[in-house]
């Protein structure tokens, strides 16, 4: 996965995703992120993943419709999806369109992976 | 052809191909307009989000059964006080009436439907011709 645009790492069981681009809007990419990330789904018994936004700057409607499928999957498997470090102008974008009622939102990595803990 | 509520006066017209890197040069050239005009960073984000979002929708859903090498249009005029944007796809066009709302509680976990929402809660104004198939987006500037 030479051309992947994620940083995947394990903490305590936790898979952490990260981006490594600044804008999450072109299709093809958002396509890519989310097959890996859906890769990562599948291959836990039960998922527990935290994706961090804090290297995004933007995101499009249709990166909300790929976290809403990776949300879907999570729990299907009875896990548990986190996100946390999302910049003040993207959270808007959650709150406009109730997206931050569906999402465990936190505002640091290390609060979303207490979370989990409790 | 072209409704009078979505026409813009003295527009620079760009043909667009389905590119990313065509799609993502031209948005920075509107945005670099936006930025001599004094637009701030949350207006930027505002504008580079809409225009986004409506290029999406022409070559996504408007060209959804069309030969995908088909362009689309994009017309934008700056000034001090608004910028005006409108893209145009070759395709059937749609009835922004008919989009099920996507805040409902039952819609909430349907991964499509937020990108014209996401247009008219940052834009000023949204505007579609009476086809559907040409979006013209205004901002008018925060200082106004």
């Amino acid at each position: 996965m030479s051309d992947s645009r994620l940083k995947i790492s394990n903490t305590d069981g936790v898979t952490l995703v990260e981006f490594i681009d600044r804008n999450i809007l072109d299709e093809a990419n958002i396509q890519a992120i989310s097959e890996e990330i859906t890769a990562v789904i599948e291959s836990a018994d039960i998922p527990k993943l935290l994706i961090s936004f804090s290297n995004v700057d933007h995101l499009s409607s249709a990166a909300l419709g790929a976290l809403i499928t990776i949300n879907n999957k999570t729990r299907e498997k009875s896990g548990q999806l986190h996100l946390a470090n999302i910049d003040p102008q993207i959270y808007e974008v959650f709150v406009i369109t109730r997206l931050n009622k569906l999402f465990n939102i936190h505002e640091t990595t290390d609060e979303a992976q207490n979370a989990f803990a409790s | 052809m072209t409704d009078q509520h979505t026409q813009i006066l003295n527009a620079t017209k760009v043909i667009l191909e389905r590119n990313r890197d065509k799609i993502g040069a031209l948005i920075d050239q509107i945005l670099e307009h936006a930025k001599g005009q004094s637009f701030g960073d949350s207006s930027l984000f505002a504008i580079r989000l809409a225009i986004e979002e409506a290029i999406t929708n022409a070559f996504e859903h408007g060209h959804e059964h069309l030969d995908p090498s088909l362009p689309i249009q994009v017309e934008y005029a700056v000034s001090e006080t608004d910028i005006q944007i409108a893209v145009q796809d070759q395709g059937p066009g749609f009835s922004p009436a008919d989009l099920p709302d996507p805040t409902l509680q039952e819609n909430l976990s349907k991964p499509s439907g937020r990108g014209v929402m996401l247009m008219k809660a940052y834009m000023t104004d949204v505007a579609y011709n009476e086809k559907g198939n040409r979006v013209k987006l205004r901002f008018e500037s925060p200082s106004l």
